[in-house]
């Protein structure tokens, strides 16, 4: 089997059980909308608009639904002992990783997907072009974190305190695409060209390129030899 | 020699070197004091510098060498790189200490504010919080052979992270003071400020070496015990 339809079936089969119980995506969605509702009360309307706060807001919630989601990305092959299963399958490392990486990259963008509408309705935000590019820097995004996420987690899982660890480590490799989509989404939900953001577009995609080959690289080693 | 000897070995010559270091670092912070020049404008507060600027290089520094041995733990699996890993984090945390302390104590007469959210600030400190959290990792892991390669997993990841960091810098606006010394061009400090400068960097370098050698000594010792 290929590297390519390995990585899919694992994908697939992460997507499969998913899909049978909704428990992760439900959790993680709910916990997205309560942190979004939870920041309109950390803010004294008569002091701070909506607008100024609202990028923040977007990504800080985006960033911390996608550590909850990535949490629980190894917890099933943890619990059930279903890693060794997938370690004898007859795929290689990279499969397994790339499989993880879209299974994950699926439910992040999943929750992404319903944070993005309940943000324009709870602030106020214009629906047009600008908002494309938001929805396409959250995918940028994303794409990099989850790279990062999907090593960390791999290893955490099998640490003490599992659960805290992960956030701990993947919060440091979360700011750089946060500060850049929070400058970036400032700049689009003001009105400004596209033209303006194209530098932080490119840093994303480098930051995507380095970590997702990084991760591909590393991730043999969270595997047991 | 036996294992054990050579262990105390490394760890007594790691003492003495950090002992001379100390008194070397001694006779450079009097020299700043007493025989540096005070900046016009920061006043005597400029003389921190001396301090905190070779601190955050060495942090840097050993921060950096985690992520360069972890690299090479994972190629060559000699666990002597681990403990080197290991013993280069916990130093390079005692330095970001002394960067972080002697930071805002410069920043409040100069900038008017203890700390300020800019970006090299910033960064820093995430990748100073990033360590803590490595060294947390390794004591939540049991097994040697899985906390070694955990952790350079773990070490690489975050010198991958250092350019991104440092690209930041230049993304956004900043009110750190640019690079006088480590610049293209030649350094603009005048020559008493430079040469006291540079013996910091080496009492501090040898500080570094002290620390590392006397930890790793520790560490190699610790691990030879548990076999």
């Amino acid at each position: 089997m290929t590297t390519f339809r390995g990585a899919l079936v694992i994908a697939a089969k992460d997507l499969r059980v998913e899909l049978a119980s909704r428990a992760a995506l439900t959790s993680a969605v709910t916990f997205a909308v309560m942190v979004l509702v939870i920041f309109n009360f950390a803010r004294d309307p008569g002091e701070v608009s909506l607008q100024v706060l609202a990028p923040s807001v977007l990504w800080v919630t985006s960033a911390f639904a996608g550590v909850v989601t990535l949490n629980r990305s190894f917890t099933m092959e943890q619990e059930r002992g279903a890693m060794e299963g997938l370690l004898l399958a007859p795929v290689g490392r990279s499969a397994i990783y790339f499989g993880k990486y879209l299974a994950n990259l699926a439910f992040v963008l999943t929750v992404n997907a319903v944070l993005l509408p309940l943000f324009v309705l709870f602030f106020n935000v214009t629906i047009g072009m600008a908002l494309a590019w938001v929805a396409a820097l959250l995918v940028l995004a994303a794409a990099g974190y989850v790279a990062i996420g999907t090593v960390l987690a791999a290893m955490t899982v099998r640490t003490r305190f599992a659960e805290l660890m992960l956030p701990v480590l993947l919060l440091a490799f979360l700011v750089p695409p946060v500060l850049v989509g929070v400058q970036a989404t400032s700049r689009l939900l003001a009105g400004r060209p596209a033209g303006e953001i194209i530098g932080w577009v490119r840093f994303l995609v480098i930051y995507d390129i380095v970590f997702i080959t990084l991760g591909w690289l590393l991730f043999p080693a969270t595997m047991d030899e | 020699m036996t294992a054990r000897n050579q262990h105390d070995g490394l760890i007594r010559g790691g003492l003495w070197i950090t002992g001379l270091a100390l008194v070397g670092l001694g006779a450079v912070f009097a020299e700043a004091l007493l025989g540096t020049p005070t900046e016009r404008w920061q006043g005597p507060a400029q003389k921190i510098l001396y301090v905190h600027a070779p601190a955050a290089t060495m942090a840097l520094t050993a921060f950096m060498l985690v992520g360069v041995a972890s690299a090479g733990y994972l190629f060559l699996k000699d666990r002597r790189l681990d403990v080197f890993a290991e013993a280069s984090a916990e130093v390079g945390l005692a330095f970001a200490a002394v960067m972080l302390t002697t930071g805002p104590l410069w920043a409040r007469p100069v900038w008017g504010t203890w700390w300020q959210w800019e970006p090299r600030l910033t960064l820093t400190l995430l990748l100073v919080l990033l360590f803590v959290g490595y060294r947390t990792m390794r004591t939540a892991i049991e097994d040697p052979d899985d906390r070694a390669r955990f952790s350079a997993v773990v070490g690489v990841m975050a010198l991958v992270l250092v350019p991104f960091v440092h690209l930041s810098v230049y993304l956004f606006r900043t009110i750190h003071p640019q690079p006088v010394i480590f610049k293209p061009s030649a350094p603009s400090l005048p020559w008493e400020m430079l040469r006291t400068f540079i013996l910091s960097m080496v009492a501090y370098t040898a500080v570094y070496i002290g620390f590392v050698t006397t930890r790793y000594g520790l560490g190699r010792r610790a691990a030879a015990e548990a076999l």
